[in-house]
């Protein structure tokens, strides 16, 4: 039998909190659309949030598609399977969809569903306008997958659509891909102004600022993030448009403009980007590792000012991507250094992560599980950064697998496990079931043996000069893709496990208690599970003694 | 519901002030394409070269150290011109004045316009690199079939920075659609070159 957690009732809030029956009986008779209609009208947190996630996972699949695609050609050299100018628009694909379809869209969902419950707030502060972000999405992504289908085809560029490759060099069907990122941005920017105005605005009395789950923090932090770099994106975009369209010479040396200005500007917005990845998935671990230690998280203002530091000194990092761009060697060393200074508040945060385990009761539930090795893993991916920021390192690393490595290493095990984490610790409240033990731990099993084997050898392939990008490659790298590819292809497969565990999970299961995990204290767990629809019309009353100091 | 009405407030607020950091920083990102550039121009980072003439400054030569100057030329897809350089390097001395040719051809039957834009290596040294006179201060025609032979007058300051024994000038020819915008400073720059 699975370590299962009594089921420990603590509903202290129920009396205050809960909308029990009358309040539900009282949304009755509001005439909700049905069908369709329903989840395209929804203003509601829960089922926005639910819409998210669907979504996102949908796009985990089709970038993981485009990633095989990648990988099978990659599995022995030469060239095979695609046409290089189509392995091209599947690296690139596989990139824009990851970052700004899967991920972003999946710490969003998990934002909309659990910020208003940990916060005692009955909804976000703009319903209509998440109704609005949300659906701007499924717009953005088919646009955008719509170019692989247009004459010259899609993206071809990498994710980071340099100019003048994406100006001067780009398909004719960049203009699309322009509109898509566009549109997807000001779905991130809306999000981001309504998960601000909820967090400020509409917690429970009583809570204060140093009270809010790390969850929260982090959430607003990166929403934070969001504010400032988006319209950076958008901006730098907007050139690329004037440049292919109406004649302008931001980044062509022809008119006076320079390419590399679009490196910095792109950059300017990339690197706070990277961690608006990775600040949730922070937030998430540090409220699961707590719980299944049966420990209050070990340094909870530290937390709270190590992720604010990393997000200030992400705006200091970013020339780190370009030390072969010709810079000076004072930005050189500045930049080497600032990026170094980052592993410091990254460093307070995995030394609270570890402590917290300490000396504490730990069991290992599928959730815990993957936090796990969220901690052990990112920080491989952490180390690696530390290696690509020293600047003449850096200069043989630059654009070959050890950075394909670096980034994966972070995004895969970090950011994706962690949502994956996430999603296991609050499926009970979600559906009021428990995921299937047994297929949740092969789920984890398969992932961390596939995410390992794809990845690590990389690191492999990169030191050794393998260049990223490339459909092709020298014979002596044939051993490590080979590996690469089949880790990909068993990573991928097993995925499929993650759909039948939550599908099993929607459908039927072991029935979760209102407060699913012993350890959980946040206020979520004082809501029935499943979370009814409308949950803390009445604000709860917020109980400082479980509060984080 | 006085609660709820001060929290509306609230969000108005919220709401308000985010949209302006928003549009703030819409407007940043334009706004540090000419800070980028003058920057740039500035502090001689990223090579970018000052495209107004300088007067020749009556310093004594520096006889003890030789700088190695190359030139590099190189042609756009665009533009049926070649760029030729009479000698492919030159050694001079801080302070010296040095002159050397350039030749345009158009290998083409009809005229056309384009422009050499200038980019120097290490970029420390941009700053030091003082142009009297160059082409690259200003647009170019050539009629079909031309050929055009322009000097370059340029000397290096005596306040070069001791590590620099090597400098590398490259040029590239761009086509120049004469009905499109240009840089506000060519015309200008044009007639106090000479």
């Amino acid at each position: 039998m699975a370590p299962k957690l009594p089921p420990q009732h603590s509903l202290q809030h129920s009396s205050t909190a809960v909308a029990g029956g009358p309040s539900q009986e009282h949304h009755a008779h509001v005439a909700h659309p049905k069908g369709v209609m329903r989840w395209l009208l929804t203003t509601n947190h829960k089922e926005i949030g639910s819409l998210y996630l669907i979504f996102s996972l949908t796009m985990f699949f089709v970038g993981g598609i485009f990633a095989l695609v990648v990988r099978a050609e990659l599995f022995q050299p030469g060239l095979q399977l695609v046409e290089p100018e189509f392995f091209n628009q599947m690296t690139t694909m596989h990139g824009l969809i990851m970052v700004f379809a899967a991920v972003m869209p999946a710490f969003t969902g998990l934002a909309n569903w659990m910020i208003p419950l940990q916060i005692g707030a009955p909804d976000m502060a703009l319903p209509r306008l998440n109704n609005f972000s949300f659906w701007l999405l499924p717009i953005a992504f088919t646009l955008l997958l719509s170019t692989l289908l247009m004459p010259g085809g899609g993206p071809n560029f990498g994710w980071t659509f340099y100019a003048p490759l994406s100006t001067t060099y780009a398909p004719a069907s960049t203009t699309f891909f322009i509109l898509a990122l566009h549109i997807a941005g000001i779905s991130s920017i809306l999000g981001a102004i309504n998960i601000i105005a909820t967090i400020l605005n509409m917690r429970a009395p009583g809570m204060r600022m140093m009270d809010m789950p790390l969850f929260v923090w982090t959430w607003l932090i990166t929403a934070f993030l969001l504010i400032a770099v988006m319209p950076v994106l958008a901006g730098v975009i907007t050139m690329m448009l004037m440049d292919i369209n109406f004649g302008t010479s931001f980044f062509d040396a022809a008119g006076g403009g320079d390419p590399v200005l679009f490196q910095h500007l792109f950059w300017f917005f990339g690197h706070p980007e990277v961690y608006i990845m990775i600040l949730p998935a922070f937030g998430i671990v540090s409220a699961i590792i707590p719980t299944f230690a049966r420990k209050p998280l070990f340094g909870y203002a530290s937390m709270v000012y190590a992720t604010a530091a990393i997000a200030l000194l992400s705006f200091l990092v970013w020339a780190h991507h370009m030390f072969i761009v010709g810079l000076p060697l004072t930005a050189e060393l500045f930049f080497m250094y600032s990026t170094m200074l980052i592993a410091v508040p990254t460093g307070v945060k995995v030394f609270n992560w570890v402590t917290t385990l300490f000396r504490g009761s730990i069991s290992f539930e599928p959730p815990m599980l993957f936090a796990l090795a969220f901690v052990v893993l990112f920080t491989i991916g952490g180390f690696s950064g530390l290696m690509l920021a020293i600047a003449p390192a850096d200069f043989q690393y630059h654009d070959t697998y050890f950075v394909v490595a670096h980034f994966h290493y972070v995004l895969v095990p970090g950011a994706i496990f962690a949502i994956m984490a996430g999603v296991y610790y609050w499926l009970p409240k979600w559906t009021g079931h428990y995921p299937n033990e047994r297929l949740a731990q092969c789920h984890f099993w398969c992932s961390i043996i596939g995410v390992n084997l794809t990845f690590f050898p990389m690191h492999f392939a990169g030191l050794a000069g393998m260049p990223r990008r490339i459909p092709d490659y020298a014979l002596q790298f044939a051993d490590f893709n080979l590996l690469s590819s089949i880790g990909a292809f068993f990573f991928g497969a097993s995925q499929l496990l993650f759909v039948l565990v939550v599908v099993l999970c929607v459908r039927g299961g072991q029935k979760a208690p209102a407060k699913a995990w012993e350890g959980a204290v946040d206020l979520e767990w004082s809501v029935p599970s499943p979370a009814p629809l409308h949950t803390f019309e009445t604000p709860p009353v917020f109980h400082r003694a479980q509060s984080h100091d | 519901m006085t609660e709820n009405g001060a929290q509306q407030a609230g969000v108005k607020r919220t709401v308000i002030r985010t949209v302006a950091v928003l549009i703030g920083m819409f407007a940043f990102a334009f706004a540090l394409v000419p800070l980028y550039d003058v920057f740039c121009r500035i502090t001689g980072l990223n090579g970018k070269v000052d495209t107004t003439a300088k007067a020749i400054i009556h310093e004594e030569i520096d006889q003890s150290r030789f700088i190695t100057v190359q030139f590099i030329t190189r042609g756009s897809a665009g533009l049926p011109w070649q760029m030729s350089v009479e000698a492919r390097q030159m050694r001079v001395h801080p302070g010296q004045t040095a002159e050397v040719d350039f030749t345009f051809t158009n290998n083409s039957q009809r005229e056309s316009w384009g422009r050499a834009v200038p980019s120097v290596s290490p970029s420390s040294a941009t700053t030091h690199l003082r142009k009297v006179s160059c082409f690259c201060f200003q647009e170019q025609q050539l009629q079909g079939d031309e050929r055009l032979t322009i000097p370059l007058i340029f000397q290096l300051a005596r306040d070069l920075p001791e590590d620099i024994h090597t400098i590398t000038l490259v040029y590239t020819l761009y086509p120049v659609q004469r009905v499109a915008l240009s840089p506000v400073n060519n015309n200008k720059s044009a007639g106090d070159s000479i």
